[in-house]
């Protein structure tokens, strides 16, 4: 059984730790924020200028002046802080914030990333995407291992790049592979349940070694 | 020297010239210049160089000079909630610069700081590098960016006084504070204005060295996007 966007999401908060200041992506990554561990405490940092996004507002209590980087409106915590732009990507650009779980349209073994723009379509940007990838400690990607039956994790990628060599870790509905942005390439570490080495190879282009229990 | 102006038409009187460059603060529809941008819309000011991170929304925001055809380029991150924007780009009648939006955001520091350029590893081996210098510090790549100046920087803060000190409210600071840096005038609209001396020089966030104009209204709109809640439990 392929993981469910819930479980990949709960998969994804185990790479969590105690202290960490993380941002999320839009879509499947918004949902970690559900599954955080217990005794480990988080800041999620907003890159429109917020450290310690509080949950979604309370119906009538919805604030224009207080959203998050999807346009949401959301709350603020005890250790909340506000800043500008600027400030939020010296953070960001500083390697200040220890994680960035994000989405993509396709990784590459190399870790590579495309996820702002598909060639003759509507273009809408890339927003921040390319200075957390640049910036940010340690990235991981979240998402479907394939898109209309066509793999996503690749030799290369076609589409064009939001960051080169920049990704540590994927997890797809399918399993988790770790990759080595020093060269030595992309690992599967773990499949999850019920999903064989079989179907994992079936639906990925990328080369892959496997990990500890897998080979 | 008064810098308090009775209303937008006022505030903007003398500034506007075709073919200028604004900047507007503003992330989303959130602390954007709304009462600005609707004066630039009545003033007819037309081939504007639009450098925001958003281009507001469909009937909203810089989408009201989008439909009047009055922005000739933008200068964005990210426009993906405005349909018009999308529409006018694909028949050629709009330009469109994407940056990164720290990169953005640093240009405009930058701009407003007297720096011409700098060096960043956002974009390197992306189509954001292609044309620019590369250089390597420390072993790693960088790209060379260059600071951004505009004619006019419109911005929205919470609450002014009459020197031009301005304070921001939560996540409507954003943009607004780097771009009232970078423009050869800055105009702020302000929800509260108060006489000097009222604001504790300690909770500034912009100085009013910045501030040339300002504009004070009781009401605005504020659009919110994305209305989103939880339920009580």
């Amino acid at each position: 059984m392929a993981w469910t966007r819930d479980q990949m999401a709960q998969r994804a908060a185990r790479e969590l730790k105690d202290g960490f200041y993380v941002n999320l992506g839009i879509g499947i990554p918004t949902l970690v924020s559900n599954y955080i561990p217990n005794g480990i405490s988080v800041q999620l940092q907003s890159e429109n200028g917020m450290l310690g996004m509080g949950p979604f507002p309370y119906e009538g209590e919805e604030d224009p002046d207080l959203i998050n980087a999807g346009k949401q409106t959301v709350t603020e915590l005890p250790t909340t802080s506000y800043f500008d732009s600027a400030q939020s990507f010296g953070m960001v650009r500083g390697g200040h914030i220890d994680l960035s779980i994000l989405g993509a349209m396709q990784v590459a073994e190399n870790g590579d990333l495309a996820n702002w723009m598909i060639p003759g379509r509507v273009v809408k940007g890339m927003g921040g995407a390319m200075d957390l990838v640049a910036g940010v400690k340690r990235v991981v990607v979240l998402m479907e291992h394939t898109a209309k039956d066509e793999p996503k994790l690749l030799h290369r990628c076609n589409l064009p790049l939001t960051g080169a060599g920049v990704v540590d870790m994927v997890i797809t509905d399918l399993g988790v592979f770790q990759i080595d942005r020093a060269g030595s390439g992309m690992t599967l570490l773990e499949l999850a349940p019920e999903v064989s080495l079989q179907e994992v190879r079936g639906k990925t282009e990328a080369d892959y070694a496997l990990g500890p229990g897998l080979g | 020297m008064n810098k308090t102006y009775p209303d937008a038409k006022a505030a903007l009187a003398g500034l506007l010239h075709d073919g200028m460059t604004v900047m507007a603060g503003g992330f989303g529809l959130s602390g954007i210049p709304e009462k600005l941008i609707a004066e630039l819309k009545a003033s007819g000011v037309k081939n504007l160089t639009v450098i925001s991170n958003n281009a507001g929304i469909d009937g909203a925001g810089l989408g009201l000079l989008l439909e009047t055809r009055q922005i000739k380029k933008m200068i964005s991150s990210y426009v993906g909630e405005n349909k018009l924007f999308a529409e006018l780009y694909l028949k050629g009648e709009l330009e469109l610069e994407f940056n990164p939006q720290g990169t953005l955001a640093e240009r405009i520091r930058a701009g407003g700081a007297g720096v011409p350029a700098f060096f960043t590893k956002t974009g390197v081996g992306t189509l954001v590098a292609e044309g620019k210098e590369v250089r390597d510090f420390d072993g790693q790549t960088y790209v060379m960016e260059r600071g951004l100046v505009a004619d006019l920087a419109i911005v929205h803060a919470w609450k002014a006084d009459t020197e031009g000190n301005l304070v921001f409210r939560k996540t409507a600071r954003n943009f607004n504070p780097v771009m009232a840096t970078a423009g050869r005038v800055t105009v702020a609209e302000v929800e509260h204005l108060v006489p000097a001396g009222q604001i504790d020089p300690d909770q500034i966030h912009t100085p009013g060295i910045f501030v040339q104009r300002i504009v004070h209204y009781d009401t605005y709109e504020k659009r919110i996007e994305q209305r989103t809640v939880r339920k009580r439990g």
